[in-house]
Order: structure tokens, then C-alpha cells, then sequence
């Protein structure tokens, strides 16, 4: 039961975060993704991101910085694993669900829907 | 020696042209606001049966065309000019309803302030004595518009509450030789002004300012005071817009204030979500075209000033960082 | 422009001081509220997985990964997603079903440019930025971390 308090709880104070920056600054929504993703690779690669996604589960993993975060995570064991080819291998190797679901499913839907002018 | 020109920038017509049919099209939004009684035709869906919002766009500024010249009974041959404009790149709407309609097209660009400099430069050839009939249009659409300026329709992306809705909507208006009312008396070109604001999701702010410059310069050209005026209506400053140029008029002296309304404001009603208003070249358009002539005819107003306004950028240069330059151009048109 | 005058910067602080804010606070609740949600929902099927076998390590958060970005596709496609976002804001946007949305938007919205040009070529305009700045940052990283191990 913690683990979905703790999800709701991380979660939702990163987006409000987020607004935060989009709403106090002339930052757009792009800006504040780009400035999410770069924040949790450093986060990740000082070691200090994870201690987050133990605590919050999705509530780390979900948002973008949870993205960045994912792509240090592979590099930093491909780089263990194989040594400096994981430099260039390990992101992609471990965010592969997420891009290519990303890639295909948008592909399918843009094929079977059209904008809807509200 | 310009025996027509007043002062710096306003010319006074000697036979002042007369506007003898008007038409517009508006879209589903438009259709549901104030204003829906004036319109000519209102579309139940964005796409008008067309494959694309630009088609669509396209097909409504030919359509407007179509239906103000056969109201003002002129046969389409007697058309000696077609001067339109619109928001998408090229001005692409005007030029491909004009393939079509194969009136000799003069191409105008002037944001969403076309709509008054198609009517200034028609005016200027008619009493020129360059032609006897011209008809005048500009279009845009919400869908063509923020693809073009903003972001795709389904982006979950927020708002301020600054922005405006691009009106879906086309006017066009038929100017003659013709001995009969409403008429054109005077025209007011704007100068660009730019006051630094660069937030693209905030256009009144950046508009205003060329409204207050060309205001305040055709009451001196043309020695006119606002009480000449029965109604002062700006192009689309929207709420946020109009509250900075009543601001900056009363700094200067002039208050407008009883008879100052913004065709942004009054084309949606406030229950719908629009944020600031409307703004794009139909709606100047479809507001003078379809509400305020209507109503110079039944009487109701018998002496209107319409200054348009249009911010002259694209997403490019906002991207580069500049500053907006908008611009502002004044008509009046009046019951004789 | 490039240099701001005097009469400039005097007419930007009037704008600022009339023009309406956002509702901060409302904002800030509405993203709090919807983003949780979102990784609560997250959650929930990151457990699914877990509990139907897969490894919580690696296969476990793939796949709701995965899950999330159709969610997040198909609502986009029926022209759901951009009316959470309009109330949400970064509640919907931060989210990885944002990162979806971003990329099915756009892909949806330049069909009518074909489907090279317009769906293929439009698809990262706003999800390309986080590919590049994130493959690029932990690139760098595992860079550093290399040089570091040796």
C-alpha cells in the first residue's frame, strides 16, 4: 500500500514542479522536458536518483527525469559489462520499450486518427 | 502635390467609395457566438468538405468572394481588382482563391490587419480613378493557424490566459464607384511599431500600442475628435489588448472609452474558452463585414472607425529572439 | 531588435502589471493531482508485471513503460490527452504518456503533408529535443564513469 502512497505522493510533486517552472518562468513545456531528462541522467549519475525510484517506485520511474534516468542506468552497466563501447550502447539498450512502444504506437495512431479541432 | 493627403499619414477621399456587398463565412466556434445573427454562413464542421484546413480555408475566402459579389448585383466581369490576404505562408489562401475566381489579384500582407488595408489600398485605386468595382478578402483558420504559429491540435500542452483563438472565418466586401452608403471617408496607414514585447501567446499587448500611434494620428490628421465617432472598434486586441490601449489614449488625452470596443471581444461570448478573444484577419473581417455594416445600415451607428491590427512575425523570427513588430491601420467608414 | 529603449522597458512593465496571471495555485494542485495519479496508475500495472513474473529490475519496468506510452498514444488518437493537458498542464505533460503524446500529436496533425514528410518527419519535433539532450547527457556520463573506473 506504501509503495502506491509513495507513487502518488513523488510523482505528483515532480509535475507540480514542472508547473512550477512553466507558469514562474518563460520557460514552455519543451524547455521543462528537455531541463527534466538532463536533470535525472546527472541526478542518476551522481548516484542520487536511485535512492528516489527506491522510495517512489513509478512515482520516479514515470516522469521524464525517470526516462533520464533509465538511460545512465544502461549505460553505466553496458560500460561495467563491455567497457567503453557501453558509452554508446547502454542508453538506448535499456529505454529500447519506451522509445520503440513510443515510435510504433504513434506511427499506428496517427494512421487510424485524425486531429479533432475542439 | 498629394491634394488627398491630410497631415502625415491619412488620406480623405474626394469620392469616397462606397461599399455595395459584404459576405462571411464562419466557423462552428464563431457560429455559436454573439454575433452568430450576422453571419452569411455558418459551418457545421472545420474541414468545410475539404481535405485539409488550408483547403478548407481557401475554399471559404473563394466562397465569401462569390457571395459578396453576386449581393452587391455586379457581374463578376465588372471586378477590375481582387485584393486579399491571410495568416498562412505566401499569403496562400488569397492566392489560391484567386487561381480560381481569375480576378487580376493584388496579394496583401498585413497579419490580422489586412482586412483594413485591403479596404485602404481598394478605396485609394477607386477614387484613383483606376477602377470602378474591387473586391476585397482575407481569411484564416484556427486549425491552418496554429499548426502554422503554434503547436499540433493535440497537444496536451496549457494556455495563458493571454492567448487568443484564431478566428475560423472568411469576409470579403465589394468597394464601388457608386453613389450610395456606407462609404469609406478616410484612411489611416500605420507605421510598424515595435515596443519590445516578444511573448507570441500575448498579441494584444504587442498590438496595442500601434493601435493607440495610429488612433492618435488620424484624429490629428484629420482633425476628427472620437466625439465625430459613433463607434471606435480595434482589429483584435482582445480583452487583455483593448484595457492597455484605453490605458495609453487616456495617457495622451483622449478618452474613448463610451464607444471603444475590440471586434476580438466581440466576436465569442465569455462563457466560451478563448481565453482573451479572438484574434487572425477574419476577424476584423467577419465583425466589420458582418455586424458593424449591418448595422450602419439599419442606422445604429452612422460614423464607425475601424483600426485593424496585425503582428507582422513568424515562428522563425520569435525563435531568433526578436522583439514583435505589429502595425495598425485606420478606415472610416460612414453613412454620408 | 536588439537593444531595449527606455520607452520599451517602461511600456513591459505596464503590460506586466495588467496583464491576468495564471492561476498559480490551481495550476500547481491540478498537476500535483493528475501527475500522482499518473504514476500511481503507473504503479499499479509496474505491480501487475511483477506479480505475473517478470523481473522488477529490468523487464517489469519496460514494460510498463511500454503500457503507459500506448495509453498515452490511444488517448492522444481519440482526442482525449490535449483535454487532460489543458487542466493538467505538466500533471500530463512530465509524465512518460506526455512524452507519447508529444509524439503522436504532431504525427496526427501533419498526415495531410504525407506520410515521409508529414507523419515520419513531424513525429519529433517536440520528442526529439528530450531523445538528443538525454542520449547525449548520459553518453557524457558513462564517459566520465569510464575514465573514472580506469
Amino acid at each position: 500500500m506504501l509503495d502506491y502512497v509513495m507513487a502518488f505522493l513523488v510523482g505528483g510533486l515532480i509535475c507540480a514542479l514542472g508547473q512550477i517552472l512553466m507558469d514562474f518562468t518563460p520557460l514552455n513545456p519543451a524547455h521543462v522536458l528537455v531541463i527534466f531528462v538532463t536533470l535525472g541522467a546527472i541526478l542518476s549519475g551522481l548516484g542520487l536518483y536511485q535512492p528516489l525510484v527506491d522510495l517512489a517506485g513509478a512515482g520516479a520511474t514515470v516522469p521524464l527525469p525517470g526516462f533520464g534516468h533509465t538511460l545512465v542506468k544502461g549505460v553505466i552497466e553496458e560500460v561495467n559489462k563491455s567497457g567503453a563501447l557501453g558509452i554508446l550502447t547502454g542508453g538506448l539498450k535499456s529505454a529500447a520499450a519506451g522509445i520503440t512502444a513510443a515510435i510504433v504506437f504513434g506511427y499506428i495512431m496517427s494512421l487510424i486518427f485524425n486531429p479533432k479541432p475542439k | 502635390m498629394a491634394i488627398k493627403k491630410l497631415g502625415a499619414q491619412t488620406v480623405k477621399f474626394q469620392n469616397p467609395p462606397s461599399i455595395i456587398g459584404t459576405a462571411t463565412v464562419v466557423g462552428p466556434v464563431e457560429g455559436k457566438g454573439p454575433l452568430r445573427e450576422y453571419f452569411d454562413l455558418i459551418l457545421s464542421d472545420f474541414k468545410f468538405q475539404e481535405k485539409s484546413w488550408e483547403k478548407a480555408e481557401k475554399k471559404m475566402l473563394k466562397e465569401a468572394v462569390e457571395m459578396a459579389i453576386k449581393k452587391s448585383g455586379i457581374p463578376s466581369d465588372k471586378i477590375d481588382y481582387f485584393i486579399a490576404g491571410d495568416l498562412l505562408n505566401q499569403i496562400i489562401s488569397a492566392s489560391f482563391a484567386a487561381r480560381e475566381l481569375g480576378f487580376p489579384f493584388l496579394g496583401i500582407f498585413g497579419a490580422c490587419s489586412t482586412v483594413a488595408e485591403g479596404l485602404g489600398i481598394g478605396a485609394m485605386i477607386i477614387d484613383g480613378g483606376y477602377a470602378d468595382h474591387i473586391v476585397v478578402g482575407t481569411s484564416s483558420h484556427f486549425c491552418s493557424a496554429e499548426r502554422q504559429f503554434r503547436f499540433p491540435l493535440e497537444l496536451g500542452n496549457q494556455r495563458p490566459p493571454t492567448a487568443q483563438r484564431t478566428v475560423t472565418g472568411a469576409g470579403a466586401a465589394v468597394l464601388s464607384n457608386k453613389n450610395q452608403n456606407p462609404r469609406i471617408t478616410y484612411v489611416t496607414t500605420g507605421k510598424v511599431i515595435d515596443m519590445g514585447a516578444a511573448d507570441p501567446n500575448d498579441m494584444g499587448s504587442a498590438m496595442a500600442p500601434a493601435a493607440v500611434d495610429t488612433i492618435v494620428t488620424h484624429l490629428e490628421d484629420s482633425k476628427l475628435t472620437p466625439e465625430d465617432y459613433d463607434l471606435i472598434v480595434t482589429g483584435d486586441l482582445a480583452s487583455v489588448g483593448k484595457d492597455i490601449a484605453q490605458k495609453l489614449l487616456l495617457q495622451r488625452g483622449i478618452d474613448i472609452s463610451n464607444k471603444y470596443t475590440d471586434c476580438g471581444l466581440m466576436i465569442y461570448s465569455p462563457e466560451q474558452d478563448v481565453h482573451a478573444g479572438g484574434s487572425g484577419c477574419a476577424c476584423a473581417a467577419v465583425v466589420t463585414f458582418g455586424y458593424i455594416l449591418n448595422e450602419m445600415q439599419k442606422g445604429k451607428y452612422n460614423r464607425v472607425l475601424l483600426v485593424a491590427t496585425g503582428a507582422l512575425m513568424n515562428s522563425t523570427v520569435v525563435q531568433q529572439g526578436e522583439t514583435i513588430p505589429c502595425i495598425a491601420h485606420a478606415i472610416t467608414i460612414e453613412n454620408l | 531588435m536588439s537593444k531595449i529603449t527606455q520607452g520599451q522597458k517602461e511600456y513591459l512593465q505596464l503590460v506586466n502589471s495588467l496583464k491576468p496571471k495564471p492561476p498559480y495555485l490551481k495550476n500547481i494542485i491540478m498537476a500535483f493531482l493528475v501527475g500522482g495519479l499518473i504514476c500511481l496508475l503507473g504503479q499499479f500495472i509496474l505491480n501487475f508485471y511483477v506479480s505475473i513474473g517478470l523481473d522488477i529490475e529490468k523487464e517489469a519496468p519496460s514494460a510498463t513503460s511500454a503500457t503507459l506510452v500506448f495509453l498515452g498514444s490511444f488517448l492522444t488518437g481519440l482526442g482525449v490527452y490535449d483535454q487532460i493537458g489543458k487542466r493538467a498542464g505538466a500533471g500530463s505533460i512530465v509524465p512518460i504518456t506526455g512524452f507519447a503524446n508529444s509524439i503522436v500529436a504532431p504525427a496526427m496533425e501533419f498526415k495531410s503533408e504525407g506520410y515521409v514528410f508529414g507523419v515520419a518527419a513531424k513525429m519529433f519535433v517536440v520528442a526529439g529535443p528530450v531523445l538528443v539532450y538525454g542520449i547525449t547527457t548520459s553518453a557524457l556520463i558513462g564517459l566520465i564513469y569510464y575514465f573514472l573506473k580506469l
